[in-house]
C-alpha cells in the first residue's frame, strides 16, 4: 500500500512540475488580440468612443474595459465583429437604433469656412472657400467631427436611407402587416 | 433525346387550368401609365424626356447606363405628365424614379430602326446592338439585359441556345400561350439568338405538362434541323437554368459560375419572341404577356399589358376581386415577390398577377422542427435547409454561408413541403440580405480605412512641405545676413 | 385596401402538418394494437388506456409549468404517440405505477426537459422503456402467455382494473419468457440454440404473434403491415427499416452459419422480438435520427449491429431499445459529417472543376 501511495505521489508532483513549467515557459502572447481589434475597427481615430484613437478603444477592449458597442460609425457590423473576436454575447438592439449615419450639409446655413473640409477624417467633404461645401456621402462613415466643428450648425448628421438595392427581408416575425 | 435526373423538387398543385385555356387579349390602353426607369438588373436608366413632352410610340424615355443596363421606351404615344418617385412593385413599398405618361389615344409610332431583313447575314455584334436599343431584358423574371447575355459567346465556346418553355410556378400560363399562339416567332427570335451567341444547335425545352404548347412548337421547329423540342419532366423547378441545363445537357453548372461555363446560354420563349420583333420589325419592348389568376379574381385572364399599367387597371379589367384576397402576389407563388398596393405599375419582369385566397396559400402559425428531413428531400440545390435556418435563427449567419447558404436560389420548395409550416425561405432571404449588407459594410470600412490613410499621407505630405519651405527659407536668411 | 407583406414568397404550402403526420403513424399501429388487445385482454387495454392517459396528463403539465400555450401542441399528437409506442413496449398486464413512471420519463425527463417537441436527444419512448428495464426488471420481463379478450378464464374489466391497479392476480404463476429470453436463458444453462429452438414457437407462430412477448413484441406481421403503410404515405423512407432489418438478417445468417448453437438464425432475429416495430416505428423517430439519406442508412446499419451484439452477447435477451439510444447520441455526429451533395459542388464543397470544353 504504501508503495502505491508513493507511487502516485511521485507521479502527481512529477506532472504537476511539467505543467507549471509548461505554462510559464509555453504560454501563449496575449498581445496580438489588441492587434486584431484594432484591425476591425475603422481606424479613423473619430474619438466618438471617449478613447484617444482607435489604438485606445482596442487596447480597452483588448483589457474587457469596454463594450463591444462603443463604436458608432462601425455600426452593428463591427459590434458583431468585436462580439466574436472576444468571445463576448453583444446586446446588439441598441446599436440597431442609431444605425449608420452620414453628414448632411444644408445649403442654405454653409458659409464656405472650410473648418469641416480641413476636420473631416476621409476628405469626404468636397469645396472650397466661401464656395459651397458638400459631402460625398460614399466616403463618409457618420464619425461626426464635421457635424461638431461647424460654426452655422448646417450639417446634420442622417441615418443612411434605404434604397430598393440596399433593402432586405427582416427576419421572420419582424414584418408589420401593412 | 435523354432527359437526365434532376435530384430533389417538389410536386405542386399547380392549377393552371384557370388560364391555360384562355388565348392572349389585348388590354384596351389605360388612362395612364407610370413607367419606371429601373425595369432591370443593373444601373438604372437615365431619363431623357422633360414633363410636359410629347412623345411616339417606341420612343427612348430613358437611356440605359453603363454596360449592365437597358433603355426604357414608351408604351404609346401621350404626354409625359411628370416624372417623380412612385412606390416600386417591390415588397419594400420604397418610391422609384417613374416617368408619369398620358396615352392620347393615337398609338403614333417614332420612326423605328429599319428592319434587318436577314438576320443571319448581319454580325452577331449588330444583332446584339438591336437587342440593346430596343430595352429586351430576360422576360422569364430575372430581368437580365438579354443583349449583355447575348454576348457571353466570348467567355468561352457556346455550343447550345437553351430556350426555356418550363413555366414550372404554378397558375402561370402566359409562356404556355405564347408558344401556342406565336410559336414561329418564339423559334425565328431563337434562332437569331442562337446566330447572335455562335451556337449551333437550339433545344426548347417544355414541361410535360403543356403538350398542345409543345406540339405547336414542334411543328414551328421542324423545318430547321438545329431545331430540337424536348419534353421535360414536371417538376418544380425545373425551369431554374442551372437545373433545367442538367436536366437537358446533362451538364452540371458549377457552383459561382454560368451555364456558358459549361457551354449553355439559357433565354425565355417571350424573350425570344421580343427578339424577333426588334430584329425583323425594329420593335422594341413595350408589352408584354401578363397571367391574371387566382381565386380571388373573377375573370381570370392572360393579358397582353403595355408596361407601366397600373396593377388596378389590370385587375378591374378582369372583373375586379370577387372576394378579398390574402396576397397579392407578382409572379408565381413560390418565388413571387408580395406587392404593396395596387398602385404599382406592371414592369418587364411581371410575368403574372395573383390573387389569391387563403385556402390556395394555407398558411398556418409555424411550429417547432421536428427535424423530420423532408427538407433536404427537396432541396434541388443539395443543401440542409433544417441546419441552416437553425443557424440563422440563432443568428450564426457566418455557418450558414459555410454550409452553402449563398448556393440557394430560394426557389420556395422547403418551406412548401415543411410540416410545422415553418417560414424557412424567409430565413435564408434574411440571412442573405444580412450578409450582403455586412459585405457592404466590409468594403465602405476598407474605403474608409484607405481614405484616411491617404489623408495621413496628404497632411504628412502638406507638414513636410512646410518644414522645408521653412528650411529654405531659414537657409535663405542665413544666407542674407552673411552676404548683407 | 391593405395588403399583407408580413413574409416573402413561397405563398402556397403542401397540404401536410405535423397533426397529419402523428396521426397516420398511429392510424398505422392500430392493427397490431387491437390485436394484442384481444390476445391479451382487459388488463392489456387498461395499461394501454393508462399509459397514454399518463402522457397526455404530464404534458399538459409541463406545458403549464413552462408557461406555454396548450394548443397546439397538446393536440399535435406527439405525446400520445410516444404513449402509444411506450405501451406497447410494455408488458402486457404492467401495473398501474408503471405506466405511470415510464410516462414521467418520457414526457418529462426526455422530451420538455430539453426544451419540447423537437429538441430532444433520446427516443422519449424508449428512454422511458429502458429506464423502467433498469429500475424494475422483474416487473418488465415478466411476460405473459395470451389470455385472449373473451376467452375461458381471461378476466373481465372489473377483473383487469383490479389487476392493474390493486396488483391482484399472481405474476409467477402465469408468467412466461418471450422466445430471445427463453434462448438467452438456456444459453446460459449451456444449451445450445439448436435445441433450444425447439421448444419456442416456429417462425410463423411468431410472425403471427400468438405467443408470449411485450404489448408490441407479439404481432410482428401486422406492424409489418402498419410499416409499409407508413412507407407508402411517404411519412417514413425505406433507408432505416431495410437498413435494420437487413443487417440483423445478415449478422444473424452469416453467425448461424459459423456456429449454430451458439447464434440463432437470420430470419429468428428479423421476426422475433420487437424488430419491426423499432424498424419501423421506434428506429425512424423524426426527432433523434439523422435528416439526410446517407446518414439514416449509416443509422439503420448501427441499429442492426448494435441489435444483433446486445441480443447475443449482452445480459438482456432485447437489444432495440438500447441500440436505438445509442445510435440516438450518434445522429448530431452522423448529422455533421454526412450531408448530401451540394449542386455544383464535389463532395467535400469546392465548386466542380470547370470542364475542358470551356
Amino acid at each position: 500500500m504504501l508503495l502505491a501511495i508513493g507511487s502516485l505521489t511521485a507521479m502527481g508532483a512529477a506532472l504537476g512540475t511539467v505543467l507549471g513549467v509548461a505554462a510559464r515557459y509555453l504560454a501563449v502572447e496575449s498581445d496580438p488580440l489588441e492587434q486584431e481589434i484594432l484591425s476591425l475597427l475603422p481606424g479613423s481615430n473619430c474619438a466618438q468612443c471617449g478613447f484617444v484613437g482607435c489604438a485606445g478603444a482596442a487596447a480597452a477592449l483588448a483589457a474587457g474595459e469596454a463594450t463591444v458597442t462603443l463604436c458608432p460609425p462601425g455600426g452593428k457590423g463591427v459590434a458583431e465583429k468585436l462580439a466574436k473576436k472576444l468571445g463576448v454575447q453583444a446586446d446588439l438592439s441598441h446599436s440597431e437604433d442609431k444605425g449608420p449615419m452620414v453628414a448632411f450639409i444644408n445649403e442654405d446655413s454653409c458659409i464656405g469656412c472650410l473648418r469641416c473640409i480641413k476636420d473631416c477624417s476621409t476628405d469626404a467633404i468636397v469645396g472650397a472657400n466661401k464656395q459651397m461645401h458638400t459631402v460625398v456621402s460614399e466616403v463618409c462613415h457618420g464619425c461626426g467631427k464635421c457635424f461638431k466643428v461647424c460654426p452655422t450648425e448646417a450639417i446634420e448628421m442622417r441615418p443612411i436611407p434605404v434604397t430598393i438595392e440596399t433593402w432586405h427581408w427582416q427576419k421572420p416575425g419582424a414584418h408589420a402587416a401593412h | 433525346m435523354r432527359i437526365f435526373p434532376v435530384k430533389g423538387g417538389v410536386h405542386l398543385e399547380y392549377r393552371k387550368e384557370l388560364t391555360s385555356e384562355k388565348p392572349i387579349v389585348a388590354l384596351p390602353m389605360p388612362k395612364i401609365l407610370l413607367v419606371p426607369v429601373q425595369q432591370h438588373m443593373g444601373a438604372p436608366a437615365i431619363t431623357m424626356v422633360q414633363p410636359g413632352e410629347t412623345v411616339a410610340k417606341g420612343q427612348v424615355l430613358a437611356r440605359g447606363q453603363g454596360l449592365v443596363s437597358a433603355p426604357v421606351h414608351a408604351p404609346t404615344s401621350g404626354k409625359v405628365v411628370d416624372i417623380e418617385r412612385i412606390t416600386a412593385p417591390h415588397p419594400s413599398g420604397l418610391p422609384q424614379i417613374t416617368i408619369i405618361l398620358e396615352p392620347d389615344g393615337a398609338d403614333r409610332w417614332v420612326e423605328l430602326p429599319a428592319p434587318i431583313n436577314d438576320p443571319f447575314a448581319a454580325t452577331p455584334a449588330e444583332i446584339r446592338e438591336r437587342v440593346a436599343v430596343s430595352g429586351i431584358v430576360g422576360l422569364g423574371g430575372a430581368s437580365f439585359p438579354s443583349a449583355v447575355k447575348l454576348g457571353l459567346g466570348s467567355r468561352g465556346k457556346l455550343d447550345i441556345l437553351l430556350v426555356n418553355g418550363a413555366e414550372c410556378e404554378p397558375y402561370l400560363t402566359c409562356d404556355d400561350r405564347v408558344m401556342r399562339e406565336h410559336s414561329e416567332e418564339v423559334v425565328d427570335g431563337a434562332r437569331i439568338m442562337a446566330h447572335a451567341l455562335g451556337t449551333a444547335n437550339i433545344i426548347i425545352a417544355i414541361e410535360g405538362n403543356k403538350p398542345v404548347a409543345q406540339a405547336a412548337m414542334q411543328r414551328a421547329a421542324s423545318q430547321f434541323t438545329n431545331v430540337a423540342v424536348v419534353t421535360v419532366p414536371v417538376q418544380y423547378p425545373m425551369g431554374a437554368e442551372r437545373h433545367l441545363t442538367l436536366a437537358v445537357t446533362g451538364r452540371e453548372t458549377p457552383a459561382r459560375k454560368l451555364t456558358a461555363d459549361v457551354g449553355v446560354v439559357v433565354h425565355n420563349v417571350a424573350t425570344a419572341r421580343a427578339v424577333h420583333h426588334a430584329v425583323r420589325f425594329g420593335r422594341p419592348l413595350l408589352s408584354r404577356v401578363v397571367t391574371v389568376s387566382g381565386g380571388a379574381i373573377a375573370e381570370a385572364k392572360n393579358i397582353d399589358v403595355p408596361l407601366g399599367t397600373k396593377v388596378a387597371d389590370l385587375l378591374e379589367f378582369c372583373g375586379g376581386l370577387k372576394r378579398p384576397p390574402h396576397r397579392i402576389i407578382s409572379g408565381g407563388p413560390m418565388m413571387g415577390q408580395p406587392l404593396p398596393s395596387l398602385e404599382v405599375p406592371v414592369v418587364k419582369g411581371t410575368s403574372g398577377i395573383l390573387a389569391l385566397l387563403s385556402e390556395e396559400t394555407n398558411e398556418a402559425p409555424s411550429q417547432p422542427c421536428i427535424r423530420c428531413g423532408s427538407c433536404v428531400n427537396v432541396c434541388p440545390c443539395g443543401l440542409v435547409p433544417v441546419e441552416m435556418a437553425s443557424f440563422v435563427r440563432n443568428e450564426k449567419l457566418d455557418d450558414a454561408a459555410r454550409i452553402g447558404l449563398m448556393d440557394c436560389v430560394s426557389c420556395g420548395g422547403c418551406s412548401y413541403i415543411c410540416p410545422s409550416h415553418i417560414p424557412l425561405v424567409h430565413y435564408f432571404n434574411y440571412a442573405k440580405g444580412r450578409l450582403n449588407a455586412l459585405d457592404r459594410d466590409r468594403r465602405k470600412r476598407e474605403l474608409v480605412k484607405t481614405m484616411v490613410e491617404a489623408r495621413g499621407v496628404r497632411l504628412e505630405k502638406q507638414a513636410q512641405a512646410r518644414r522645408d519651405a521653412a528650411a529654405a527659407a531659414a537657409a535663405k536668411n542665413d544666407a542674407n545676413r552673411a552676404n548683407p | 385596401m391593405s395588403i399583407l407583406i408580413d413574409k416573402s414568397a413561397p405563398f402556397a404550402h403542401a397540404p401536410n402538418s405535423v397533426q397529419q403526420t402523428m396521426l397516420t403513424v398511429i392510424l398505422a399501429l392500430v392493427p397490431a394494437t387491437l390485436f394484442d388487445a384481444w390476445l391479451f385482454g382487459w388488463p392489456a387495454i387498461i395499461m394501454f388506456v393508462n399509459t397514454i392517459g399518463f402522457c397526455l396528463l404530464l404534458e399538459a403539465g409541463c406545458l403549464a409549468l413552462a408557461d406555454r400555450p396548450m394548443q397546439p401542441t397538446l393536440t399535435d399528437g406527439s405525446a400520445v404517440l410516444t404513449g402509444w409506442l411506450l405501451a406497447m413496449s410494455l408488458p402486457p398486464w404492467a401495473p398501474w405505477w408503471i405506466s405511470l413512471i415510464g410516462a414521467v420519463f418520457s414526457i418529462c425527463l426526455a422530451k420538455h426537459v430539453f426544451g419540447g417537441l423537437g429538441q430532444n436527444p433520446f427516443n422519449p419512448a424508449m428512454v422511458g422503456r429502458i429506464a423502467l428495464l433498469v429500475s424494475f426488471p422483474l416487473q418488465m420481463t415478466g411476460f405473459l402467455a395470451p389470455h385472449k379478450l373473451f376467452a375461458e378464464g381471461s378476466p373481465g374489466l372489473g377483473e383487469g382494473l383490479g389487476i392493474i391497479f390493486g396488483g391482484h392476480g399472481n405474476f409467477d404463476s402465469i408468467s412466461a419468457a418471450s422466445a430471445l429470453g427463453y434462448i438467452k436463458t438456456e444459453l446460459s444453462r449451456g444449451i445450445p440454440v439448436s435445441q433450444s429452438m425447439a421448444h419456442v414457437p416456429d417462425l410463423m407462430d411468431l410472425a403471427m404473434g400468438m405467443h408470449p412477448g411485450s404489448f408490441g413484441e407479439t404481432s410482428a406481421l401486422l406492424i409489418l403491415a402498419g410499416g409499409l403503410v407508413l412507407l407508402a404515405r411517404r411519412i417514413i423512407s425505406w433507408h432505416i427499416p431495410v437498413a435494420v432489418i437487413g443487417t440483423l438478417f445478415v449478422f444473424g445468417t452469416v453467425f448461424n452459419a459459423v456456429d449454430p448453437d451458439r447464434f440463432t438464425s437470420g430470419a429468428f432475429q428479423v421476426l422475433s422480438g420487437a424488430t419491426f416495430l423499432g424498424a419501423f416505428f421506434i428506429a425512424t423517430d423524426y426527432v433523434t435520427s439523422p435528416v439526410s439519406k446517407p446518414g439514416q442508412l449509416v443509422f439503420g446499419i448501427g441499429v442492426g449491429v448494435l441489435t444483433w451484439v446486445i441480443r447475443s452477447f449482452a445480459g438482456y435477451p432485447e437489444g432495440m431499445a438500447f441500440a436505438v439510444l445509442l445510435m440516438n447520441a450518434l445522429t448530431p455526429l452522423i448529422d455533421h459529417h454526412i450531408r448530401p451533395r451540394a449542386f455544383g459542388r464535389t463532395r467535400k464543397g469546392e465548386p466542380l472543376p470547370a470542364k475542358g470544353e470551356k
